[in-house]
């Protein structure tokens, strides 16, 4: 392991870390506007030119705040909560191929920090972390509003978990890998997944809205119901980082459907007119980032569209809907593979 | 009775299987939102722009001056008696000699003032004001931290003597105004006639 190498990973990383930031810090501001817009409004626009320093300005007014932490809480459990959400949200970035690799001086540098074999895995162990977020955080709080929105978000991301798995099942039968380089490099050109799963990529795109806690699936913070969820006794920065912890998640899940089902960084006929390999994989990480605004677009156009679900039908939509449904579209995809060999047992 | 023609009758159906699978309905529903997108946008930035108001709209208030720039208001307080919301006191003061390029008549006001948070915009004062001293005009009253301040004396409420600073009330102070006044049997001067019994 050469100091080159620890350098590149290390400023790789960083680079990562930052624009998520940056990413989950301007989503905050589109949600405003996103939401201002489809409701014949204007939205945040005081703030610098077009508001585009509200973030900064949210940010600052999320330190300046009174922290407060209740007497009945248990202390370390309450700071460990925030700590947790926002940590694993980072974490799932390591493993999201950003691009393919860069050529420079000779040595290729792939542009995603880790590339293990086991990616897929990873991501689900990480993204499932990060319900103890969650947990923790509404337990420490001590209080009824608190825990009722921990346990719903406890429970609702481990029913969706299940679906969003055997959906992904499907996805593993017919690229063959669990490594996400794999996966986008093998959707060059056409061949996106979603062509290939239609269905697989209905069931996770909405087991993605309902693991990110968002509308319609917004039922561990409903404000109508639980006054603010697992977060009601937060304040200060540990509220901010819940919410943050809520961006970046979204950023991640439009990066991981894009990867996964929308070919990753590859667009089709581009390969055409650029030719340069290096030119190649700077237009894939713009397509790759182009392909996840319109994915969080999505997310907040969804949020303010439908209305929230009652409890008993989310439930009875994850596990009386989207399991059997991820079931058939395993067993179809199996069938359809094996269409060759099934074809042969009819004919003998 | 029906009372509109977009009324529905309910029915408790079981729904089509495409009804069950919600996602035609949500896929028109969000393009209703998509089109929103585009839509204009009703806000008006206020301290920048303001909704347009009529001209005879009934805001603040103002104590007209004469043609030489003498207050014309004499302290007979049917202002405060028609005022339905008690906003308006007043003392009245003798004019002295040397005066007169002041106060129009032998009788003014020396202290007049309208609680602009009582003050309920009628315009009963102005319809009862003989002597066409006190108008409302189409300016809003001003937003304040304190409630004193709201307490609008005759530093605030009396027109500037120099001709830019006189507020425009052509469009409330008409013929016709002055014609309906004139006119003894109408409820506005009823009202006061019985206040003052």
């Amino acid at each position: 392991m050469t100091s080159e190498y620890l350098i590149y990973k290390s400023l790789l990383v960083v680079l990562v870390f930052v624009i998520t930031l940056v990413v989950a810090m301007y989503s905050t501001y589109a949600e405003r506007k996103i939401a201002a817009f489809l409701q014949d409004r204007i939205g945040p626009n005081r703030a610098g030119p077009f508001g585009l320093l509200q973030p900064l300005a949210d940010g600052v007014k999320m330190f300046m705040k009174e922290e407060v932490i209740p007497g009945t809480s248990n202390k370390a459990l309450f700071i460990l909560g925030p700590a947790i959400s926002i940590l694993f949200s980072f974490l799932t970035g390591a493993v999201i191929p950003w691009g393919s690799a860069v050529n420079i001086m000779g040595s290729e540098y792939s542009l995603q920090i880790a590339d293990v074999n086991i990616g897929i895995l990873y991501l689900f162990g990480v993204v499932s972390m990060g319900v103890y977020g969650i947990m923790i955080g509404g337990w420490a709080s001590n209080n009824k509003y608190s825990l009722l929105g921990a346990i719903r978000a406890s429970s609702q991301m481990i029913s969706y978990e299940v679906a969003m798995g055997l959906s992904i099942i499907a996805l593993v039968m017919t690229t063959g890998t669990l490594s996400l380089n794999e996966i986008a490099a093998q959707q060059q050109g056409w061949h996106w997944n979603i062509l290939i799963q239609p269905l697989g990529f209905l069931i996770f795109v909405i087991c993605a809205f309902a693991e990110t806690n968002r509308a319609p699936f917004d039922l561990p913070e409903c404000e109508t119901e639980l006054v603010g969820g697992y977060h009601t006794e937060y304040s200060s920065m540990k509220l901010g980082f819940y919410l943050f912890a809520e961006y970046i998640n979204m950023f991640i899940s439009s990066a991981v459907i894009a990867t996964f089902y929308f070919g990753g960084y590859n667009m089709p006929l581009i390969a055409r007119f650029v030719h340069d390999s290096n030119a190649l994989a700077i237009l894939g990480v713009v397509f790759l980032f182009a392909k996840i605004f319109f994915f969080i677009f999505c997310f907040m156009w969804v949020r303010w569209t439908l209305p929230r679900f009652r409890y008993d039908q989310l439930m009875n939509l994850g596990w009386k809907t989207l399991i059997p449904l991820s079931l058939l579209n395993i067993v179809i995809t199996g069938a359809v593979m094996m269409r060759h060999e099934i074809f042969q047992l009819f004919v003998k | 009775m029906q009372l509109t023609s977009r009324s529905k009758v309910v029915s408790n159906k079981t729904m089509t299987f495409k009804e069950r699978i919600y996602l035609p309905a949500i896929f028109s529903g969000m393009m209703i939102t998509l089109s929103h997108l585009f839509k204009k946008k009703v806000t008006i930035q206020y301290p920048e722009q303001t909704r347009p108001v009529s001209q005879i709209y009934r805001g603040q208030h103002t104590l007209k001056r004469d043609e030489i720039g003498a207050e014309r208001c004499t302290a007979c307080g049917l202002c405060a008696i028609a005022c339905p919301a008690e906003a308006i006191i007043m003392v009245a003061a003798e004019r002295k000699k040397g005066e007169e390029h002041l106060y129009r008549e032998e009788k003014y006001a020396a202290v007049y003032e309208i609680n602009m948070l009582r003050c309920i915009f009628c315009g009963d004062c102005e319809e009862a004001c003989p002597k066409e001293a006190i108008f409302l005009t189409d300016r809003k009253v001003d937003s304040d931290y304190q409630r004193k301040s709201f307490i609008y004396g005759k530093d605030i409420l009396v027109e500037g003597i120099e001709p830019d600073k006189r507020v425009d009330v052509s469009k409330r102070e008409t013929a016709a105004v002055a014609e309906f006044k004139t006119h003894k049997e109408y409820d506005h001067n009823k009202v006061l006639k019985r206040n003052n019994k």
